[in-house]
């Protein structure tokens, strides 16, 4: 089997996963190795995935922290046990 | 204080607060906190609605903790709790907006069509630091259809796996798989394009080039 362009843009996901089995991985490969559109769409789309994993793209608000644990300190100190 | 993120110090953390030394709960809930927030912001956006439906969904998780049976894992029990608090004030506001493309088929694996770059380099993490990145990749987030959002929040940012994050959001694990290859599709439509722009010649730090 010979697969395509659109094919593979098909698994990109599932493949930066590695949740694709042997077989379709190794094509996959087979055509990246060739394909230079497709290995530029894989590396920029696994790109995307780790750079919004990184932890200062979301940061929460500040003193969010500070304003939760002390709204806690009110609770449990009004509270019996869970 | 030190946080508690593994499910045997958990299981015994929660005991012992069940036992009554409430004061352990700070650090119970501690490793949920931004899970808890962003996905709430992802729900409600609004930073102020977020945070303090946040610090009710802890209050919440606090009284119910009695509840929790260890089925799933602690995390993925907290930001349900959360997901139903969000939706909970979106029924009330009914302030939730349709997006189009949630009515998608999951089913469909979809063909959305990538940015085409014939030559992309590698994103140094440094560039990060620089705010425009950063505000380039929350709004293409913030851009999302809700059903996309929460999925790349919970498994690409909050970095859950299929399993937790189909529990989470009340979906099968199949959808979470569609949804998030959408989602990372429509990102990579938008941002590779903008994103060769912070790329200096020939880093390579992520050292994934072949």
């Amino acid at each position: 089997m010979r697969i395509d362009c659109k094919h593979v843009w098909q698994y990109i996901s599932a493949y930066i996963d590695g949740d694709v089995d042997a077989a379709l991985r190794a094509e996959i490969d087979k055509h990246l190795e060739t394909c230079e559109i497709c290995s530029a769409v894989l590396d920029s789309t696994r790109n995307v995935v780790v750079l919004v994993a990184d932890d200062r793209v979301f940061e929460l608000p500040a003193g969010f922290g500070n304003r939760l644990h002390a709204r806690l300190d009110r609770e449990l100190a009004l509270s019996e046990s869970p | 204080m030190t946080n508690v993120s593994n499910p045997e110090t958990e299981g015994e953390t929660i005991r012992r607060i069940l036992a009554g030394e409430k004061h352990l709960f700070h650090a119970l809930i501690r490793p949920c906190e931004r899970a808890i927030y962003f996905l709430l912001f992802s729900l409600l956006r609004n930073e102020a609605e977020a945070e303090d439906a946040a610090q009710e969904t802890a209050i919440k998780v606090y009284r119910k903790l009695h509840l929790f049976r260890g089925d799933s894992q602690f995390r993925t029990w907290v930001l349900s709790i959360a997901r139903n608090e969000g939706l909970g004030r979106l029924r009330k506001s009914e302030t939730r907006r349709e997006d189009s493309l949630d009515a998608l088929v999951d089913g469909e694996a979809g063909d959305f069509t990538p940015a085409i770059l014939t030559s992309w380099r590698e994103v140094p993490a440094e560039t990060l630091e620089r705010q425009e990145l950063g505000k380039l990749l929350r709004d293409a987030i913030d851009g999302l259809p809700e059903n996309y959002r929460n999925v790349v929040l919970l498994r690409d940012i909050e970095e859950m796996d299929v399993r937790e994050t189909a529990i989470v959001l009340g979906i099968t694990e199949g959808a979470v798989k569609v949804r998030l290859h959408r989602a990372r599709a429509l990102l990579q439509r938008n941002l590779a394009p903008k994103l060769k722009g912070f790329a200096p010649k020939g880093r390579n730090l992520f050292g994934w080039t072949r």
